[in-house]
């Protein structure tokens, strides 16, 4: 009997490897409504990426003039009309949140959408598998081609392959540098060579991921590398639509002779179309699994094959749990898009939505961060009056210097003094000025004299108004005393 | 020894573990991802002779630490011209540039916190017996040629002849005046300030104050800044403001000491510290 164990263990271990080697996917060209629309977001994705940083924007003298521009050294990012600082980080979290919660959404409903439409990903490799079958021919001479010998055919159709390769991934890293600098600028430096170590790091960063990513990587990018879809099963429930094998209908599968009957068998013919065309290489018709990306190149193959024997169409279609139930009953369909996951996911997005709109258009020129000084809380002078000190820093946003003034509400009888300008002030009114697109610090005392008797904290608020524009920006603060 | 156990619906060999009826499952790892592992080993050796991990092992590329010793180079190259201007001006005319003001402040906030903050806290808050720096009194006078020579050769230390010095007399200890009298001129002192204080004891301590204190304190106690000898008729208080804390001064009288500053810290330096001071609340012109 031990020998037995010791035989299948044995055999075990020789069947479970502990590392798998890549099995090549060649998908097959098809055509139909889904690979239109494929290729059409294709078409508008790529052409916002390569397109939006030639756009120009006039911000007025010493600004530069992209519409898009993340200035990395001078820490600003100018977006259209806006122009953010880094303080205003917050709005990039929002439209991080913005982005996961708009997947969530989009995913409880149609299901992976994103992975099989517009992830980067899909749209490069899409754009490298039609380059590839361009020089190298559909599924069928591409793997003759790489089971056959060294030749000069297969020669240049492999170096023409990897240099146009190259070529789009020179491209597209070289369009992500143009969001990071002048692009009319930095695309001849690049080329005659003046560009700097960082550009041309990024730009071999950025090639070199794109073509490996999009030319060799593929599906292993999809199955193993990305988090995305690991967790993508939490969004989904009954009532999510996904690219579905209509087994109800499909089985029992098998092969089909002209003018057999479809009586007592599935509609599938076993043709393996939908296998052929899969950028995954998976079987749709073994159910929901974690490496169909939902791209839907199989509805397209499937209803070819449908339309050529004269059955209707959707033996592969976006279809829901539950209506796979109801259908294999025969029941009436039911579609139920306002369900309690998405409308939490709509609110949550809707909320944050409002928010960065409230945040953006709520947005100053003028900003002032007041710091109530920790070092002393207080000073005691010599008459028992009580005086705070205040670091204020004025942001200033615009091209040009600025002059605000400086008061305050809620401190009745105080009075104000700045450091380093102890003469100039008029009517506890403070003139700072602000050098243009830069941060200004100044130190201001405020004093209540010792009759009011100065509470342990008394909340108030500085107010700095733009002299030319009468733009407010207000910070409250706090009075400290013994 | 067992077989592993094989996941029906999948057909993948298990780990064996199991977890409220969820098995996990043994798949195995794509090669590349071996390889990946590989490649990332050669290149930490070949990394290794770019940056050598190794302290004092220079290597082809800079370190991060000789990439930060160029920033400071850098950022001392950008300091120079500052540095030079302040050499060149005496305290008042850096606190009238508006460039230099704000350079001398920043350096002299760094050089307080390393230097003064010790005794006189972080932004010259004081403490008892350490003077404040952020009010509005000064013992040893509070223009800026005042504060620049105090932090040169300080106040009662044996190291600088030009110590600003002086001593009061230990009218208890050394039995000038007696038990009572010091009571009386406490009561005295406090009603100075407005403090409550006993009326009968402090009209007696007022002659005792004329005789012994005036020559100092001044007719009505508003000091004598030559002398550092602070005002006694305001709501600052270096050794505390009660009868008792003034009883005890009175009698045995505690004396701050201050370094001098001028051997140990450069010109430079000291006026920005200077200046910085200046900044704290107690500018007088």
């Amino acid at each position: 009997m031990a020998d037995v164990y010791a035989d299948q263990e044995a055999q075990s271990r020789k069947e479970q490897s502990l590392y798998a080697s890549r099995v090549k996917v060649y998908p097959k060209k098809v055509w139909g409504q889904v690979r239109k629309l494929k290729w059409a977001t294709l078409i508008v994705l790529l052409g916002i990426y390569y397109i939006a940083p030639w756009l120009r924007w006039d911000r007025g003298p010493n600004a530069p003039d992209q519409a898009f521009l993340i200035d990395m050294p001078h820490r600003r990012a100018y977006f259209l009309w806006l122009e953010i600082w880094p303080q205003e980080v917050y709005f990039l979290v929002g439209l991080l949140l913005l982005g996961a919660l708009g997947m969530f959404f989009v995913t409880s409903l149609f299901g992976r959408i994103w992975c099989g439409h517009t992830c980067p990903q899909t749209v490069w490799t899409d754009l490298f598998m039609w380059v590839e079958r361009l020089i190298e021919g559909d599924r069928n001479q591409r793997i003759r081609l790489d089971k056959a010998g060294f030749s000069f055919d297969k020669l240049w159709r492999k170096t023409a392959k990897h240099a146009a390769w190259v070529v789009i991934a020179i491209l597209t890293g070289g369009a992500w540098i143009m969001y990071f600098n002048d692009a009319p600028t930095v695309v001849p430096a690049i080329l005659n060579g003046t560009a700097g170590i960082k550009v041309y790091g990024f730009l071999f960063l950025f090639t070199a991921t794109t073509y490996l990513l999009a030319g060799w990587a593929r599906e292993q990018v999809c199955i193993y590398m990305c988090p995305w879809p690991r967790f993508q099963s939490a969004m989904y429930d009954e009532d999510t639509l996904a690219v579905t094998y209509r087994e109800w209908r499909g089985e029992p599968r098998g092969k089909h002779k002209k003018g057999e009957s479809w009586e007592n068998r599935g509609h599938c013919v076993d043709c393996r179309a939908c296998v052929a065309v899969c950028p995954m290489g998976i079987d749709i018709r073994d159910g929901m699994q974690l490496e169909c990306i939902g791209c839907g190149l199989c509805i397209d193959a499937c209803n070819n094959i449908m339309d050529n024997l004269d059955l209707p169409r959707g033996l592969v279609g976006y279809d829901s749990q539950r209506n796979q139930d109801l259908q294999a009953t025969g029941k009436p369909l039911h579609f139920h898009f306002i369900r309690p996951r998405t409308i939490v996911y709509a609110v949550i997005f809707s909320l944050i939505c409002g928010l960065m709109a409230w945040g953006l258009l709520s947005r100053s020129t003028v900003e002032v961060n007041v710091l109530h000084d920790r070092n002393p809380v207080f000073v005691t002078l010599s008459d028992g009056s009580i005086r705070n000190g205040y670091t204020i820093r004025v942001l200033n946003k615009t091209r040009d210097e600025k002059v605000y003034k400086l008061s305050f509400d809620g401190l009745g009888y105080a009075t104000m003094s700045v450091v380093g300008q102890e003469d100039s002030m008029a009517d506890n009114i403070a003139r700072l000025t602000a050098a243009p697109n830069m941060v200004a610090t100044y130190h201001v005392f405020l004093t209540v004299p010792p009759e009011l008797e100065a509470e342990e904290s008394h909340a108030f608020e500085f107010t700095l108004t733009d002299r030319d524009t009468g733009a407010v920006a207000h910070h409250e603060t706090v009075f400290r005393g013994p | 020894m067992t077989t592993p156990k094989k996941d029906e619906l999948t057909g993948v060999a298990t780990t064996g573990h199991e977890w409220d009826g969820l098995t996990e499952l043994n798949n195995p790892l794509p090669r590349w991802w071996l390889y990946v592992l590989y490649a990332t080993i050669v290149f930490g050796v070949i990394y290794a002779f770019f940056v050598p991990p190794i302290p004092g092992v220079e290597g082809i590329l800079p370190t991060t630490r000789q990439a930060l010793s160029e920033k400071v180079a850098e950022a001392r190259e950008g300091q120079a011209s500052f540095l030079a201007g302040i050499q060149d001006s005496d305290a008042a005319a850096i606190r009238a540039d508006g460039e230099l003001f704000a350079f001398a402040t920043a350096g002299g906030a760094a050089s307080f916190a390393e230097n003064c903050a010790p005794c006189h806290g972080a932004g010259g808050a004081g403490a008892p017996g350490y003077p404040s720096l952020a009010d509005d009194v000064w013992l040893w006078g509070g223009t800026l040629a005042d504060i620049q020579t105090t932090i040169v050769h300080g106040v009662r230390n044996n190291d600088d002849p030009d110590a600003r010095f002086s001593e009061m007399l230990a009218f208890g200890r050394d039995g000038i005046l007696n038990g009572v009298q010091i009571g009386e001129v406490a009561n005295y002192v406090l009603s100075l300030s407005g403090r409550p204080d006993d009326p009968a004891a402090a009209a007696r301590g007022q002659e005792i104050f004329a005789e012994n204190c005036t020559s100092c304190h001044g007719e009505n106690g508003e000091g004598m800044q030559e002398l550092g000898a602070p005002a006694l008729d305001d709501a600052i208080w270096l050794y505390g403001g009660t009868l008792a804390d003034i009883e005890a001064q009175v009698t045995n009288p505690k004396h701050g000491v201050m370094p001098a500053w001028g051997g140990r810290l450069d010109e430079t330096t000291i006026k920005m510290l200077t200046v910085y001071v200046s900044t704290l609340g107690g500018y007088k012109e």
